[in-house]
């Protein structure tokens, strides 16, 4: 577990941005983007500074992909399951890395290393299969590709 | 000399900046000076990363350059494929939209104005908002997000409602798979789009603007950042456009990974800090949108494209096109596709056009079986309906809809039973939850695809039964219209359900 910052750091963090007009998506960001999460701490302050109920602000963390994710690895490789991908064979080609590292989607390597995530459409749907590692995009994947980053996210 | 990078995602996704650092040191080694220029996309994503020569005769293109490449292409030794602009994929287009696109460094803004920009943001300064929004109503231009409705309609109820504050809001959400135009412009032409909604700005009497743009384009959020903080010092943005005294501020808002979020009303919601869940309509997100202000929600297409149209002329736009579908529209080629990329045209070209001949059919060099048109809510039509021109009429006379002309390309090894699958799987995921026939039917819809998948030939009539409950019962389009991928599936391909095709009885 990481450790948790300081109350006072997060209530730094929420206070600039509270004279924009709809504070929540801006602020959540800026806390996933400091701390690779939505520490703990957070809710209750964020309700706080915009008046709303720590339900609220539990009700808007859990609705995004982005926020609810679990806690992740050092390195997320974003792979994109969508139509386009798949039309190139991106389905095959998540899953022999999925079997090759015993994970499944949204799963991280036991040594904390990488975190497979699905993703659908990254725009780069002309020269597909296509991912996002640590938000670099790729694109014109395949499986020995992404096992040869995979063992290089691990080294 | 001056030499054209692509920054575009794909270019960089495809080794762009690999290129990039050979160019610089082979330009070193060999004591070459030569100015390097960052681009966007020409939109011929199986070329890239594209390099351009220009030695002053105009650019040479130089199609997948690697690292490797580099030696030959500053000695003159690397087979080039010709003047840019003479490929014929590029030459056949007519772009209005994207017309600087590839061309301009993205974010100069003397680059821009020296290449047609600002050019109708300045005669609009001289109109009344009433002329304004007569001129987008004239030019026949519809919203490229998906749903069609007239620009200058919506607009001129926003000119017309009452309201303290009134908003601009643009929609870069752009979830759609294989449709790529909104991030390819806002990488390669951002002044393009801040443009346009300066224009609806002064059109409607808005005077603040919020671009939402999905976590998933991180690089697209980078260059309309950029394109904003340059639009401020250059006097685009701010208390003062242009010297005109009107003002108009501009926000870039990200996204967070929910695909219900490109829903107008769900996109508000989450602008505010909600759940992006579906609102009821009415009162429409034109009286009562952003906060409760009357507020203009528009695609990125639609909005980038308001500048050509009072550069140029409302007339001079809405002469292209077919019936109903004026000017252009920039069709997205992708999947198992030989010429992927970003193709802009007048409306009306034939499917079978696009696929065959702009496209060059399958990357996999076998033959079509299916293409998807106008993303996950979109039909699935086979080779049979290559006839149909490009156009919302058209597309909707023969059973599908053209969306945000997104095309993606299937070859025969496709398994439509299990893209049928996908598109409920997909319809479950993203549900907001609001109503009970999208949040309970795609979750039966992928059980019930599951069991005549496993030879239950009776569950395909409650499988209908249940797609004309989502079409008739859902509160939007993510439920209302997932049934348009799983029916063409199933009507088009009835054999990958393990249903022989009905023989004549
Ligand atoms: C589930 C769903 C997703 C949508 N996603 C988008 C999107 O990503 N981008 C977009 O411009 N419109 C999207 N729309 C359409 C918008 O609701 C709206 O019609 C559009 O933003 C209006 O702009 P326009 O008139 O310029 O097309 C979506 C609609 C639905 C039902
Ligand atoms: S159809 Fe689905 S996404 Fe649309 S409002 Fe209903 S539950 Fe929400
Ligand atoms: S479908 Fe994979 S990037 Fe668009």
């Amino acid at each position: 577990m990481e450790p948790q910052p300081a109350q006072s750091e997060i209530a730094a963090l929420i206070a600039r941005h509270l004279t924009r007009e709809g504070p929540m998506l801006p602020i959540l960001h800026a806390l996933r983007e400091a701390y690779g999460q939505i520490p703990g701490a957070a809710p209750a302050l964020i309700a706080e500074a915009l008046n709303l109920s720590r339900a609220e602000v539990h009700g808007v963390i859990s609705f995004y992909h982005d926020f609810a994710r679990a806690p992740q690895g050092r390195h997320l490789l974003q792979i994109c399951r969508a139509e386009a991908c798949q039309a190139m064979g991106a389905a095959e080609m998540a899953e022999r890395l999925l079997t090759a590292l015993g994970l499944d989607w949204h799963g991280t390597t036991p040594d904390g290393a990488l975190t497979v995530a699905p993703v659908y459409c990254l725009g780069l749907c002309a020269c597909g299969p296509a991912a996002l590692y640590d938000g670099a995009p790729l694109a014109r994947l395949n499986a020995a590709r992404l096992a040869q980053l995979a063992g290089e996210a691990r080294a | 000399m001056r030499i054209h990078v692509s920054m575009d995602s794909a270019a960089i996704a495809l080794g762009a900046e690999a290129v990039l650092a050979a160019l610089r040191s082979g330009l070193e080694e060999r004591g070459l000076e030569a100015e390097v220029i960052r681009v966007g996309s020409r939109g011929m994503v199986w070329l890239e990363p594209l390099v351009e020569l220009d030695r002053g005769g105009g650019r040479i293109a130089y199609g997948g350059v690697t690292p490797g490449d580099v030696p030959a292409l500053l000695e003159g030794r690397l087979d080039s494929l010709g003047p840019t602009e003479a490929i014929p994929f590029f030459a056949r287009q007519t772009r209005l939209t994207f017309a600087r696109c590839g061309v301009i460094d993205p974010l100069s803004l003397s680059d821009y104005a020296a290449q047609g920009g600002l050019a109708g943001l300045r005669r609009a300064l001289g109109m009344t908002a009433e002329a304004i929004v007569d001129e987008v109503k004239l030019s026949g231009l519809r919203g490229r997000g998906g749903a069609g409705f007239p620009t200058g309609i919506k607009w001129d109820t926003v000119r017309l409602a009452q309201g303290a504050r009134k908003y601009i809001v643009c929609n870069a959400d752009e979830g759609d798979s294989g449709t790529f135009a909104d991030r390819m412009l806002m990488e390669g032409d951002p002044f393009t789009l801040i443009e346009g909604m300066v224009i609806a700005g002064l059109g409607t009497g808005a005077a603040q603007g919020y671009v939402y743009i999905r976590s998933e384009y991180p690089r697209a959020i980078a260059v309309m950042e950029q394109a904003v903080d340059l639009a401020r010092a250059g006097g685009l943005l701010g208390p003062d456009v242009l010297g005109s005294g009107r003002g108009f501020e501009l926000e870039i808002r990200v996204g967070a990974g929910a695909y219900v979020c490109g829903e107008e009303t769900a996109l508000l919601n989450s602008l505010e800090g909600r759940r992006g869940v579906v609102r009821a309509k009415p009162p429409l997100p034109a009286l009562e949108g952003f906060l409760g202000c009357p507020t203009v929600v528009n695609n990125v297409l639609s909005l980038a494209t308001v500048p050509v149209i009072f550069a140029r002329g409302a007339a001079f736009y809405a002469d292209f096109g077919l019936g109903r579908s004026r000017g252009t529209i920039p069709l997205q080629i992708s999947g198992n596709v030989k010429h992927g990329g970003l193709f802009e045209t007048a409306f009306g070209m034939p499917l079978g056009t696009i696929i065959e001949d702009i496209g060059g059919g399958t990357a996999s060099g076998r033959p079509v079986r299916a293409v998807q048109i106008g993303g996950p809510l979109g039909a699935y039509f086979g080779p049979d309906k290559f006839a149909t021109p490009f156009g919302y009429e058209e597309f909707d006379g023969a059973g599908g809809l053209i969306g945000h002309a997104g095309l993606v390309v299937f070859d025969d090894s496709v398994d439509m039973a299990a893209m049928a699958r996908f598109a409920m799987a997909f319809c479950a995921l993203e549900s907001c939850g609001k109503c009970t026939p999208c949040r309970i039917g795609a979750v039966r819809g992928v059980e019930t695809l599951d069991r005549i998948l496993a030879g239950e030939r009776a569950a395909v009539a409650l499988l209908e039964d249940l797609c004309e409950t989502m079409r008739l019962g859902s509160l939007c389009a993510l439920g209302g219209f997932t049934p348009y991928p799983v029916l063409s599936a199933l009507e088009g391909f009835p054999e990958d359900f393990g249903i022989l095709p009905e023989v004549a009885e």
